[in-house]
């Protein structure tokens, strides 16, 4: 059976009718003023999931997050956290922690203090409070700062006492705004998986907005891709990635070609489209398929999944040609930004699997570009 | 070049000191150690700095500390101190009761009438400080505004003996100052991010349990710093209780008046100043050190 990408793991409770959603957003509407920042949004998440919000800046995902903590409440709908509403619920009263995206540190407090801020509140025992600080400290690499106060900390210091003030406390839910942006690259890829550890060990609901896609891609068991207050597309990294449902969806997460073009014969399973850019695409569709002779189509294919051949492919449909317009070598991959006929640039990568190439290919080559009819997706919108 | 600019830039202040505080305070020690004479100035020894050293020190030897004996030892003046303090230190809480959730309204009113709230707080201002104390005597005497107005209403049936009271120099001064104790604690709150607040009820704080843990600790700098502006110009207030307070109401103010108008003895006058800057110092002193703290956390 084909399936799409590879799971991190099988954990699949949204595909499950008889499982109740931990969370429930339902038709949830925030309004600030006349602005309409989260418009009518439905999802759901369930337990243990680590679900993340992916989207540009101002579509609503800290106001998403913070409605769920009990700062904002919806103008209209309702949210259901384990079944029960959380209407007029306020914000200490839920199992719900949140990192800020500003990290509002107490300035007047020690690193140690406001880390163990949470665990004071609950009561419980100073010689705990010591251990469990002592612990997440020692997770977030913070041992030799505990006595600073937040500003004589550097950016990315402050942004792991923030987090570690939120995941000390193991909410039910804990929300994490953006929690590992300033981070550089190293810290941050161990800081993922330090968190995918603890939210398995612990059992953890995780709700996390992120600029990073691939941030999102290696953590998450769920992205919601959002715009406007709306989200347009909920799905596994996979699903997210290799069948988008829009060209919204597609542009935003990676890198991607879109060929415009009309439907011309629509057959079980395939279509064939007629491009703009002067050149025949024959692609697999699946069942849902709706489109009809002569409506717009969008062909969608990622770079990795384009063939670049110096000779012409020997197949009718599904091959153009182009002139090497520039060459990007990332060492993993070479990229090549091909200028078709048509004057639309199309990006191929190349898996540079030896170490020599013979007879490589240079700037203002001609090449041919090809690819097979499942290796791109067909979008209506 | 720079470095002479740089001085000077550093030497202008202490010059203004010298010359607005050091001197007037040298004059007045000086006037403290001298006696009483029927004269014009009414005190003895004097000196002339042109007749030289030899004068100055003669007239030196000729200092006393009779003053300073005569007003610790007296109950009249230790009385006024004592009372002053206790009025000060009423009147500065009571500013604070009544200025800390004006401040704090103020600084979560929308961002739009912040400036007209806080325009309306300094436009008392505008009037001068004697015609708006006068004012509260037409409001308070019995005949006055306010006993009209509470009679009119049914409210008493004899009027109320404010003016000439303790309670009407409180009324004065918590009026007065009210300002100096609003304006500092409201620029600690309005810079403070409420996101803070927000943090503390996440962590599991009630709305009470953030304000007293959060808001209030993080406004502390403000308050003291208006408290101090309270208390140090009400513990020396003149006009208010001259005005307001009748003739039992002792304030030192109203004694180091009487002294240099009155009975025109300027020692002991200045003495009872010296003291009364004496007993100031430890107030400012504090108040200095609160400041500085606060600029370090605020760094
Ligand atoms: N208190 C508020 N008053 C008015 N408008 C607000 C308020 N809070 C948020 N908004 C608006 O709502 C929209 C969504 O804001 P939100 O903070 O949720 O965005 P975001 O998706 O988190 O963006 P970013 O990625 O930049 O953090 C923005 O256009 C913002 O200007
Ligand atoms: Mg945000």
């Amino acid at each position: 059976m084909k399936s799409l990408g590879s799971t991190r793991r099988s954990f699949t409770p949204w595909l499950d009718k008889e499982t109740k959603p931990y969370i429930s957003f339902q038709n949830v509407t925030k309004k600030f003023g006349d602005f309409v920042a989260v418009d009518n949004l439905t999802l759901n998440i369930y337990e243990r999931e680590f679900y993340s919000l992916l989207g540009p800046s101002g579509c609503g995902k800290t106001t998403l997050l913070r409605m769920l903590a009990g700062f904002e409440e919806p103008t209209s709908g309702e949210i259901f956290l384990d079944g029960v509403s959380l209407k007029g619920v306020p914000p200490h009263k839920r199992p719900v922690n949140m990192m800020f995206q500003s990290y509002a540190l107490f300035p007047h407090m020690s690193v140690r203090d406001n880390i163990g801020f949470g665990l004071k509140q609950a009561g419980i025992a100073k010689a705990q409070i010591t251990e469990r600080v002592d612990a997440i400290l020692k997770l977030v690499k913070l041992e030799e700062f505990a006595k600073r106060k937040p500003d004589q900390l550097s950016g990315g210091q402050r942004q792991r006492v923030a987090l570690a003030r939120s995941v000390v406390l193991r909410p039910k839910l804990l929300l994490l705004d953006e929690p590992l942006g300033a981070l550089d690259k190293k810290l941050r890829e161990e800081t993922q998986f330090e968190l995918m550890d603890l939210q398995h060990e612990l059992g953890l609901t995780f709700m996390i907005v992120t600029h990073d896609q691939e941030e999102a891609m290696t953590m998450s068991d769920r992205i919601a891709v959002m715009d406007k207050g709306t989200v347009i597309q909920t799905g596994t990294p996979a699903e997210i990635y290799e069948a988008p449902n829009s060209r919204y969806v597609a542009d935003f997460i990676g890198t991607v070609n879109t060929l415009e073009g009309k439907v011309k014969e629509k057959a079980a399973g395939k279509v064939k489209i007629v491009g703009k850019d002067g050149f025949t695409i024959e692609a697999a569709t699946t069942d849902q398929f709706a489109l009809n002779t002569d409506d717009t189509a969008w062909f969608s294919i990622r770079p990795e999944k384009i063939k670049v051949s110096r000779s012409k492919p020997d197949k009718q449909t599904n091959a153009v040609e182009g002139e090497v317009w520039d060459i990007g070598y990332l060492g993993d991959m070479t990229l090549f930004n091909v200028m078709l006929d048509s004057g639309t640039i199309m990006r191929a990568s190349v898996l540079n699997a030896k170490r020599t190439v013979d007879d490589p290919i240079g700037y203002e080559d001609r090449i041919w570009l090809s690819f097979e009819p499942d290796a791109g997706i067909v979008l209506e919108r | 070049m720079g470095n002479f600019f740089k001085r000077v830039t550093i030497g202008l202040p202490y010059l203004w000191l010298c010359l607005l505080f050091l001197l007037p305070f040298l004059i007045v020690l000086r006037v403290s150690f001298s006696e009483p004479v029927l004269a014009m100035p009414p005190f003895a020894p004097q000196f002339d700095l042109s007749e030289g050293w030899q004068a100055f020190t003669d007239a030196v030897s000729r200092f006393t500390l009779y003053n300073f004996q005569f007003v610790l030892e007296d109950s009249l003046y230790t009385n006024a101190y004592l009372s002053s303090l206790r009025i000060a230190l009423i009147s500065t809480f009571l500013t604070l009761v009544i200025g800390f959730p004006l401040a704090y309204g103020m600084s979560r009113a929308p961002m739009t009438i912040r400036p007209m709230l806080l325009m309306l707080v300094i436009l008392p201002f505008w009037t001068s400080f004697l015609i708006r104390v006068y004012a509260w005597i037409g409001i308070l005497k019995p005949e006055g505004l306010m006993n009209q107005f509470l009679m009119g209403a049914g409210i008493i049936s004899t009027p109320l003996r404010i003016y000439n009271t303790e309670i009407a120099v409180y009324i004065g001064i918590v009026y007065s100052y009210l300002p100096f104790m609003v304006l500092p604690i409201y620029a600690t709150l309005e810079k403070m991010d409420y996101s803070y607040v927000e943090a503390a009820r996440d962590l599991g704080c009630s709305a009470l349990g953030a304000f007293w843990k959060i808001t209030a600790r993080l406004a502390l700098p403000g308050v003291l710093a208006g408290c101090f502006l309270v208390f140090i110009p009400a513990i020396g207030e003149f006009v208010i209780p001259e005005l307001l307070g009748g003739s039992r109401t002792l304030m030192i103010g109203k004694t180091l008046w009487s002294e240099f108008f009155n009975n025109r003895d300027w020692p002991v006058a200045s003495t009872v100043a010296i003291i009364l800057l004496a007993i100031l110092v430890v107030p400012i002193v504090l108040f200095q050190n609160a400041q500085a703290r606060a600029a370090e956390a605020g760094r």
